[in-house]
């Protein structure tokens, strides 16, 4: 009887959190058209003749972080980071899971054991081997994006691994195939869930991060993240004009990201979650 | 096969493993052995004993008030992240319409960039703050529930995925079982239910722990410690000790050691306490 009632009920409840998770946001794009102190003033009032600066914001705001080229370099170290973890991650999962050894054994438990250890515990040590070794770059930071995400990665695919049976990758020697042509035709197409859910997490973690790419590239190269913090830094007062445009243009990319993607995204992060 | 595998190790390990090496193995002995150095740029490092760990107590207090700062603010984090996530959890999982489109609203914050959710609640809290003349940064208490706000709502969407997937692996059977034995809701809650979501509760809890206490983009862009290093948690804390003050890189390092055995030690404790919970049940 009430049954109904009550789910009608909690459906305008629902609808009132939705509202609240999404206005930050929808302030956030209003603000990116109002001139600047009637930002920081009045941030909850619509733009008005006075207050509507058009994009000039925008535009303001691309020209002062370069946007633009930030955009590019987060995608760049982004896709060929997750690529790169992707295609050796996995092989490494399965050469630990199917190599049964003591260095085997040891190498898989210090790479669940860099799970928990703190950025900050690496961090200046870290940024002086990337820079004299040169790995002060992009393709460095892809290098080394490898190297932080190895631990997840691998665990992520091993567990999934575990439960593929040996039998296919015997048959498929049988027919003459290599280690290597084994796992890419055989193994890695079975491990399609497992990539995914790798995949979503890392993209997660490396378009956002900001001190690893700070620390190594952040002196020639901006990623989206470290643009959005130099706008406040050196000048004292920030522009919020320009902040909130840019706010606006970092998030555009990651919804467009979320909408598409959106089921894999949720799936994969309740699976990466069941399994850590 | 296993033969073949060997044969291919420099291609299947090889790659990972030196950039496992060069990006943390290497960079954690030395920064564990440098904790115990003076120095400025690594190769320079002077061997000093235990003075580093000494100067941490007795050089500035700030590592203390950071402590106490990042604990407070874990424990209210995590609590609150965790009953609002469950709650949505189980609001969602009643048939209710638009579930789907709810559940994507209420993840959305959690693919926002840390230093740019900062910013963002930046703006927000210094646009009520103002009418009552106030500024985020004009007292730390603003600052602090400003971390929680945020924390809550980047956080509670990912908690709620997570107990979403455990509470649809809670057999229906099972919970119609204990209806015709004549439970009420709150029983069905708390004997049928919560035993079966253990292990979503147990990872929950983890990954709020960990993201609470290794927090970092959010409290520079947020507040970067203002007023005066009161809201300044333990990353931002080890951070400004390497980069922010010279002569410090050694207690920089040091601080850094404590941290990362005060997260493993938390975390470990907490997987070992709830992981035994959902042995008994």
């Amino acid at each position: 009887m009430p049954k109904r009632l009550t789910n009608a009920f909690l459906f305008l409840i629902l609808l009132a959190l939705a509202l609240l998770f999404a206005a930050p946001v929808l302030v956030v794009v209003m603000n990116s058209f109002k001139a600047k102190f009637s930002i920081s003033q009045t941030p909850f009032v619509l733009p008005n003749a006075q207050t509507f600066v058009g994009g000039e914001n925008y535009t303001k705001g691309i020209a002062d972080t370069g946007f633009f080229s930030a955009f590019l370099w987060s995608l760049f170290v982004t896709v060929f980071s997750v690529a790169a973890i992707l295609v050796f991650t996995s092989m490494t999962a399965w050469f630990t899971v199917r190599i049964k050894s003591w260095y085997t054994t040891v190498l898989y438990d210090f790479f669940v054991f860099s799970m928990i250890v703190p950025f900050q515990m690496v961090m200046f040590t870290m940024s002086r081997i990337a820079n004299v070794l040169g790995l002060d770059n992009p393709i460095g930071l892809v290098f080394i994006y490898l190297g932080f995400g190895a631990g997840l990665s691998v665990f992520l695919f091993s567990g999934f691994i575990k439960s593929v049976p040996r039998g296919i990758e015997e048959a498929a020697t049988i027919d003459g195939c290599n280690a290597i042509t084994t796992f890419w035709r055989v193994v890695f197409p079975i491990l399609k869930p497992t990539t995914v859910t790798v995949a979503i997490l890392n993209t997660m973690w490396i378009w956002n991060d900001y001190l690893l790419p700070n620390l190594v590239i952040g002196s020639d190269y901006k990623t989206i993240p470290i643009a959005i913090q130099y706008l406040k830094g050196g000048y004292g007062s920030v522009d919020m004009g320009a902040m909130m445009a840019m706010l606006v243009l970092s998030i555009l990319p990651v919804i467009v990201f979320y909408l598409t993607c959106q089921k894999y995204i949720i799936k994969g992060v309740a699976a990466g979650a069941v399994k850590g | 096969m296993e033969h073949s595998i060997k044969r291919w190790a420099w291609l299947l390990v090889l790659p990972t493993f030196a950039a496992f090496c060069i990006a943390f193995l290497i960079p954690f002995f030395s920064g564990l052995y440098l904790s115990f150095c003076n120095f400025r740029t690594v190769n320079d490092a002077v061997f000093v004993g235990l003075s580093n760990y000494r100067r941490i107590f007795t050089a500035d207090s700030e590592f203390l008030h950071a402590l106490w700062f990042t604990v407070r603010f874990a424990v209210l984090a995590v609590l609150s992240v965790n009953l609002f996530g469950f709650a949505l959890a189980l609001l969602l999982t009643r048939g209710i319409r638009g579930t789907n489109v709810f559940r994507t609203f209420f993840f959305m914050p959690n693919l926002i960039g840390g230093i740019v959710l900062g910013y963002i609640w930046q703006m927000i809290i210094n646009g009520v703050l103002y009418r009552y003349q106030y500024a985020i940064t004009s007292d730390p208490k603003f600052g602090f529930w400003g971390l929680i706000i945020l924390m809550n709502w980047q956080m509670i969407g990912y908690v709620m995925i997570i107990y979403i997937a455990g509470i649809q692996s809670v057999p229906g059977d099972l919970v119609e079982a204990a209806r015709v034995d004549g439970a009420n809701a709150p029983q069905v809650l708390r004997h049928v239910i919560l035993p079966s979501v253990m292990p979503s509760v147990t990872i929950c809890l983890f990954l709020t722990i960990t993201n609470s206490f290794k927090m970092f983009d959010q409290n520079l862009a947020l507040t970067a410690g203002a007023p005066a290093n009161k809201t300044r948690m333990l990353a931002l804390d080890i951070y400004q000790t390497f980069y922010g003050r010279i002569g410090y890189e050694g207690v920089g390092q040091a601080k850094a050691v404590l941290f990362f055995v005060i997260v493993a030690l938390i975390s470990l404790t907490q997987l070992y306490l709830t992981r035994r919970k959902e042995v008994e049940n």
